[in-house]
């Protein structure tokens, strides 16, 4: 059992990006964050906010075979929950900014129903404080999972 | 991408024995999963009980397969687990699939 005022020391995975990346970044991830006993729920929550963070990077800022590179994944466990920042050396979000995460619409034909689009809704319907930036020739995206709250209770 | 295909009367099941249907999956779910609707009868039952995570790649993917059967037979979920549940409540997408807890419960409603 966890101390009540204590934190898990903060966690960092690198990983090379490429199709597999976001699998090998969220089982290292899980297995480090294994002292918080997430439930269910939490663990599925988290891991799905990564793995589309991850493969937005994987196929947008790292787009095709040839053009991969590091993925940087620093987690702080705090008061308000798990703080991540990601960063990767790919190309810039479009416009600098992320997509607004609109849901996609469902109640259209057969033929019309989205195959894509929802990843950056999911981020930010599940994730708080969702924050992107340029610095130099590196994307930093940051945003907090609101779990593990009870290691401050 | 592993599935095991059986059809019960008029009604094909076909079960993912894979744990996650994520980006690194999605292409090779939707290629397999082409290779097991030809010839489908009039349901077709999409057991994911065995499944434990899904993306949004791996829900294109189910959603894909749905266009590809063009209205000809109906595509069902069955056995969803609590993160696949969610990411299809999430995406409204559980308003365009009849969703069943269980396959013995797809089965049932089917049959009647």
């Amino acid at each position: 059992m966890m101390q009540s005022d204590t934190y898990l020391p903060p966690v960092r995975v690198s990983v090379t990006s490429g199709l597999h990346a976001p699998r090998h970044a969220l089982s290292a991830l899980l297995d480090r964050l294994g002292p918080l006993q997430l439930d269910i729920e939490e663990a599925g929550t988290l891991e799905l906010i990564l793995a589309e963070a991850l493969n937005n990077i994987c196929e947008h800022a790292y787009s095709g075979q040839e053009n991969s590179g590091p993925i940087d994944i620093a987690c702080v466990h705090g008061p308000n929950g798990l703080q991540f920042q990601i960063e990767d050396e790919g190309a810039p979000m479009p416009g600098g900014r992320t997509p607004l995460g609109v849901s996609a619409d469902v109640d259209v034909e057969l033929a019309d129903m989205p195959e894509g689009g929802f990843g950056w809704f999911l981020i930010k319907d599940l994730a708080k404080d969702v924050q992107y930036q340029r610095s130099g020739t590196r994307n930093q995206l940051r945003l907090r999972v609101a779990i593990g709250l009870q290691a401050a209770a | 991408m592993e599935l095991s295909t059986h059809d019960d009367q008029e009604m094909r099941i076909i079960s993912v024995q894979n744990s996650r249907i994520d980006a690194a999956v999605a292409i090779e779910f939707k290629e397999a999963m082409r290779g097991q609707i030809a010839d489908a009868p009039p349901h077709i039952v999409l057991d994911l009980t065995a499944v434990n995570f899904l993306d949004s790649s791996g829900l294109g993917a189910i959603v894909a397969t749905m266009k590809m059967l063009g209205g000809k037979s109906k595509l069902t979920l069955a056995g969803l687990t609590p993160t696949v549940s969610k990411v299809f409540r999430l995406t409204r997408m559980d308003t365009v699939f009849d969703l069943y807890e269980t396959v013995d419960l797809a089965r049932l409603d089917l049959a009647s």
